[in-house]
């Protein structure tokens, strides 16, 4: 369980990026923050591994506060996932899936056996395993990210708009990889995205942010949708001009769910 | 043409090639003030380039003062230092070292500055220390610009240490400040090439070493038909 008590961050150079943010993400769960560029998503979710420190309040990794952890240690407890995968460009696929192992003392042939399987797990082609980062696509350079995150198996999986640099065909490919890891796996997630239909893909629960941190709405995808807070989120889930809206329309005898534009959608069942 | 052929003789006369006024000794004594400056200047250089470049800190005192560093008259330099302590090898050592810090120096903050933030970020949040993301993700992937800074501080020396020779050190600048001294006009031409020649082989070793270090920080770009296979 993570648990943000209060927390706040103003920068060095007077950035105010969050204020007084609370949420509890219960273990096991997928947690989504969702908001517009600058909202402080990056820095709630660098707070938890202390890669930022919060300048008021506290955070808490199954009631231990992290302030009063090893930052390094903490690090290699935790899995990390960032939107341009963050690989170390002079060491080959496998090498970059055991650097935490390595960190963590577990013995070379060990730890390539395991970054070897973790791989697989994240649904990589074995041939890749020993090229380099900058002979692979963004897709599969993603699916490295993820298995270097896992290597360590944290409890705790920390995402950063990983899918973000991805092109829609990828990233719904990587969403749904995605899922089935989480069943599988079952990590405390906390998933960064700007976007909605991501969020709602992925999050158990979804958290809308606005500008400053400011929380415009905690549910489930589905309660969100059906009682938005305010203005702001029903305009942000695109709730707004009857966007999201479905229709039944009959069309010889069949009725077929049309979207706002009246394209067609699905048939009704 | 009596002077090429003097030279000629000059550098293949057999006396020339053994004792302690020989070509040979002459070039170890040259590569063994080179070796002490260089490492005298790293002394000074490598944590200072390491500290800049890692922290990004005194950035703009550390190109300040390598740029006045770099414009100090080299035999200058070695004067004031002879006149302030004594004449001897650890003055003149010491004016050249001074003189090598500044490419030392910039190779290193440079190379460090120059690796991608996003991946010094994500070693840092895999769990790496500082010590850790220097040894093992800044210096690998700065290594080719730190060897093209070690490259020029070498030549550099190589070439100024000929004239420490005024201040009666050895060397290969004997040839030329002894042959100078006596109008030996072979002597000083015949020195003058063996330094040409001593500079152009480090520097081709130093070009193979660059390569070297940059087919390791960038293995993938150095093998482009592994490049085409995945593509
Ligand atoms: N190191 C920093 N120093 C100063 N200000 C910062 C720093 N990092 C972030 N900020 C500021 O804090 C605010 C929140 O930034 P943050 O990166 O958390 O947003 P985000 O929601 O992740 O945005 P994006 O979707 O663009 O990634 C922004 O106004 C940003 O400019
Ligand atoms: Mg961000």
């Amino acid at each position: 369980m993570i648990e943000f008590r209060s927390v706040g961050k103003q920068f060095d150079d007077g950035t105010r990026a969050v204020s007084d943010f609370n949420l509890v993400v219960p273990s096991h769960a997928t947690v989504v923050l969702v908001g517009s560029s600058g909202s402080g998503k990056t820095t709630l979710l660098r707070s938890i591994n202390r890669m930022v420190e919060p300048t008021e309040g506290q955070i808490l990794i199954d009631d231990v506060d992290v302030a009063t952890q090893n930052p390094v240690e903490l690090r290699r407890s935790i899995g990390y996932v960032m939107q341009h995968a963050g690989l170390l460009p002079h060491r080959k696929v496998i090498d970059n899936v055991a650097t935490v192992l390595r960190l963590c003392g577990i013995p070379k042939k060990r730890a390539l056996d395991r970054s070897a399987e973790v791989l697989g797990t994240v649904g990589l082609d074995s041939s890749l395993y020993t090229k380099y980062p900058s002979q692979l696509s963004g897709g599969q350079r993603q699916r490295v990210g993820v298995a270097r995150g896992l290597a360590n198996d944290p409890n705790i999986l920390l995402m950063d708009e990983p899918f973000g640099a991805v092109d829609p065909i990828v990233r719904a490919e990587l969403q749904t990889e995605m899922l089935r890891l989480q069943r599988e796996l079952e990590k405390t997630t906390v998933f960064v995205t700007h976007d909605i239909e991501e969020a709602f893909a992925l999050g158990d629960q979804v958290v809308i942010l606005k500008k400053g941190g400011e929380v415009a709405q905690i549910g489930t995808p589905q309660e969100i949708l059906a009682d938005p807070a305010d203005d702001f989120v029903r305009s942000f889930v695109g709730l707004e001009r009857g966007q999201r809206t479905l229709r039944i329309e009959e069309k010889d005898g069949q009725r077929i769910v049309v979207d706002e534009y009246g394209r067609p959608a699905g048939v009704l069942q | 043409m009596s002077l090429i052929n003097d030279t000629v003789a000059w550098l293949t006369d057999s006396a020339q090639w053994s004792g302690g006024s020989g070509i040979p000794w002459r070039v170890a004594q040259h590569l063994g003030y080179t070796t002490i400056t260089v490492l005298a200047a790293s002394v000074v250089a490598v944590p200072l380039g390491l500290y800049v470049g890692h922290t990004g800190r005194w950035k703009n005192t550390a190109v300040l003062v390598t740029g006045a560093l770099r414009a100090l008259p080299t035999l200058g330099l070695i004067t004031l230092i002879v006149l302030l302590t004594s004449v001897g090898l650890t003055p003149a050592i010491i004016a050249l070292a001074v003189l090598c810090i500044p490419p030392l120096l910039a190779g290193i903050y440079s190379g460090l500055e120059a690796v991608d933030p996003a991946t010094v970020d994500a070693a840092r949040a895999q769990g790496m220390t500082e010590t850790q993301v220097i040894t093992r993700v800044e210096l690998p992937l700065a290594l080719p610009l730190i060897i093209g800074g070690l490259r020029s501080a070498v030549l550099q020396v190589i070439a100024t240490a000929t004239v420490a020779a005024f201040i009666g050190v050895g060397g290969l600048g004997r040839y030329i400040i002894d042959g100078l001294a006596v109008r030996d006009t072979p002597r000083v031409l015949g020195g003058a090439i063996i330094v040409v020649v001593l500079a152009l082989l480090i520097d081709a070793l130093f070009a193979v070493g660059q390569r070297l270090a940059f087919r390791h920080a960038s293995p993938a770009d150095s093998h482009p038909q592994l490049k085409e296979k995945t593509a």
